[in-house]
């Protein structure tokens, strides 16, 4: 939780475009960190007899940290772009997309 | 013959559709030979089964007009004595009064021309499916397209504002009545079941002609709507006032629709469905004394008006009045015979008056004419036979015509008959009065006008010949039986519709009426002589102005109709219009526009902003999820 609201509070205040996609997967990561321990968290009564209990999560976890990455090719292409249009990485320059 | 029947209004409508169609193109000698060609035809289709005493009560169907669960309309003609009577009228006078049009509206532009003989092509069309309908429905269609045309033709220029105002008056107060019919009609299906004249009114399994309770409410109220929309369109008292303002229209409009065949479908309509009228004494009634009431106050009013064709209007209006009465004694002959006497003696008027109006460069005003007996001698001695036939006096029609109907009202009330006595005189009084003041005397116009005066051409004169001379031989086929054995050729003919009813009078009595009506018209005619044999001009004072300004009935209606009704029209626009329907579609309007203009914000372009409702809304959306949705 403490990772998200990091997170959150660096997409809100900060206006380096690149600083904002890292919080991003900050919140992505601590979802996923949730996932994992909640998932372990739900099945602990059967974890003394089955010690793989509870690991689906970690499976999740797999597939969202590949999907992360594709996720993250794009997004940073996107900055690349964006800093070859505007020379700058500021994310407030794009409010000019409207114009 | 009978499978000729439906070309008879089919023509004048296929001379509407050129007519009107073809007006930007077709010459003015086209347009005129398409639209007499027309109605000639018809009327000698009409001629031919008149000859061939083609008629049956019996319905020509054509296809269904109306099929629903429990109510068949057919679209279907009944060519019987009575319609037959009136296609002759409708065609043959309807015939003269085109022919004369194609002179009198020579000066119009050409697309005008062609548009006036559209109009009167369509007239004669509605005007055919009237008299021809089967049933109340194809009657009621008739109804509405002479309505239509009449309006149509007393705006015909409309140009000025006086004569659309005309025209909206004349429809505004047809449609008055022709609620009254259209009730009437959805009274008798309720009650029957059916509308038309032959399942309604045969004598074997009429479905009326069986009842024998008399003054029923349902017959009552229906013969009472009936008579409601008979008095829009036949101009009685309380909805006459729209024919003299009728005037508008070219004269030779007045003399066709406003004279000679539409403000007599009412009594058409009545004369018709005589069959639900006798069931209903207590209407009957009505119809005398409206009757007669209109054709006195008319008579009176006509003394001391100006306009030629006022002066014309106001007698049609008496005229009908006397029609009406006759329909309410109980006399449908006499009435039916007196529609077509007056349609040949009122078209001539008309038609003469027309000529007077053309020959003197559009003036109307009597006190401005004067002396043209000289220079118009066929108008004059043509309007001269009018005026006598229409005062009464023997052996023209309208004697005939008029001693029936006096007859009549003389058996079934003494006290209407009064009236009626006193209206003939009158009548006889204001048209000679008019034909002296026209005629006699010197010209009191303007220099210019004075040079111009010319007879009119043969277009013209033509009509008003083959009028004067059906005006003076017209009332042969109803010579009362007094004269001469099986003289009243009419009653025997319309016998199949209207029942004959035998009146027993002394021999004696009826000569005596007979001296009197004629004694009366004469005498009538010879004050008229001595008073405006030498025109002095008038200033109508205490009655006379009374009368002149038409007993104020058109004040009278405008501030306890028109006034408040207008009013309320204000009243409604300011408060339901204004305030409420529009203030609620111009608010939906306001309120978007306010809404829009304050949620503009939200959207800024900034991403952070999005963000940071988007969380802001997400964390509300838990703590509604987590605390308050419990």
């Amino acid at each position: 939780m403490a990772l998200f609201v990091i997170g959150i509070v660096g997409v809100l205040t900060r206006r380096n475009a690149i600083i904002i996609f890292m919080c991003i997967e900050l919140m992505l990561n601590a979802v996923n960190l949730l996932l994992v321990a909640f998932s372990k968290m739900n099945n602990l009564a059967n974890a003394a007899n089955n010690p793989s209990a509870g690991s689906d999560g970690q499976l999740f976890v797999f597939f969202i940290m590949v999907v992360a990455a594709a996720e993250v090719a794009v997004g940073l292409s996107i900055i690349v772009m964006l800093y070859r249009n505007t020379h700058s990485v500021d994310v407030n320059f794009l409010n000019r997309l409207k114009h | 013959m009978k499978n000729l029947i439906f070309l008879i209004p089919l023509l004048p409508f296929l001379g509407f559709l050129i007519n009107g169609l073809g007006r930007n193109f077709l010459s003015k000698a086209l347009v005129s030979i398409v639209g007499c060609g027309t109605v000639l035809a018809s009327f000698i289709i009409s001629l031919l089964l008149f000859i061939n005493k083609d008629y049956s009560a019996q319905p020509i169907y054509y296809f269904d007009f109306i099929n629903i669960e429990g109510l068949r309309i057919p679209f279907a003609f009944q060519v019987d004595q009575l319609s037959g009577l009136f296609l002759l009228i409708i065609t043959g006078v309807g015939f003269l009064i085109h022919v004369y049009s194609t002179s009198y509206m020579h000066e119009e532009l050409r697309a005008h021309f062609a548009r006036y003989f559209a109009y009167l092509n369509l007239f004669v069309f509605s005007m055919l499916l009237l008299v021809m309908g089967a049933n109340f429905v194809i009657m009621f269609i008739g109804w509405e397209g002479v309505g239509l045309c009449s309006y149509l033709l007393i705006g015909y220029w409309f140009k000025n504002v006086d004569f659309t105002k005309a025209a909206k008056k004349a429809f505004v107060m047809n449609r008055i009545g022709d609620l009254g019919f259209l009730l009437a009609v959805f009274w008798i299906i309720q009650q029957f079941g059916t509308v038309s004249y032959y399942e309604l009114f045969n004598a074997e399994t009429g479905k009326v002609a069986i009842l024998s309770a008399q003054n029923s409410t349902a017959i009552v109220g229906i013969t009472l709507l009936l008579f409601l929309g008979a008095t829009g369109k036949s101009a009685q008292i309380p909805l006459y006032t729209w024919l003299p303002d009728a005037m508008a229209g070219p004269t030779p409009v007045s003399a066709l629709i406003h004279a000679a065949t539409m403000v007599t479908a009412g009594i058409y309509m009545i004369a018709r469905s005589n069959v639900l009228f006798n069931l209903a004494p207590l209407t009957m009634g009505i119809i005398a004394v409206v009757g007669a009431a209109t054709a006195l106050l008319a008579a009176t009013i006509a003394i001391r008006q100006n306009d030629i064709k006022k002066v014309l209007a106001y007698s049609t209006v008496s005229q009908l009045g006397y029609m009406f009465l006759a329909l309410g004694t109980g006399a449908y002959v006499a009435a039916v015979f007196h529609v077509m006497t007056h349609a040949f003696f009122k078209a001539l008027l008309f038609l003469g008056s027309g000529s007077v109006i053309h020959a003197v460069s559009g003036q109307q005003d009597i006190r401005l004419m004067g002396g043209l007996r000289k220079k118009l001698p066929v108008t004059y001695f043509t309007f001269l036979i009018g005026c006598i036939a229409i005062a009464g006096i023997p052996p023209l029609s309208g004697f005939f015509s008029k001693d029936a109907i006096l007859l009549n009202v003389f058996v079934n009330d003494k006290f209407l008959w009064v009236i009626g006595l006193i209206t003939a005189a009158l009548t006889a009084f204001y048209m000679f009065r008019l034909l002296f003041i026209t005629f006699n005397g010197t010209f009191r116009g303007t220099e210019e006008q004075r040079v111009h005066i010319h007879e009119s051409p043969a277009a013209m004169t033509l009509p008003l010949i083959v009028l004067a001379v059906l005006s003076i031989i017209g009332g042969f086929i109803g010579v009362p039986e007094l004269f001469m054995e099986g003289g009243e050729w009419l009653t025997g003919f319309l016998a199949p519709v209207v029942p004959v009813v035998k009146l027993h009078v002394e021999h004696a009595t009826e000569y005596l009426l007979i001296a009197l009506t004629t004694g009366v018209a004469v005498i009538a005619i010879l004050l008229a002589f001595f008073r405006y044999k030498k025109y002095r001009p008038e200033q109508p004072s205490g009655f006379a102005r009374v009368l002149e300004n038409k007993w104020y009935v058109d004040e009278l209606y405008n501030s306890i109709f028109v006034q408040p009704l207008n009013k309320l029209g204000v009243a409604a626009n300011r408060y339901f219009e204004r305030s409420g329907i529009d203030a609620l579609v111009n608010g939906v309007g306001r309120l978007v526009h306010y809404g829009g203009r304050q949620m503009r914000w939200l959207q800024s372009g900034q991403v952070g902003n999005y963000i940071l409702l988007m969380v802001i809304s997400m964390f509300l959306f838990f703590l509604w999820q987590f605390f308050i949705r419990k």
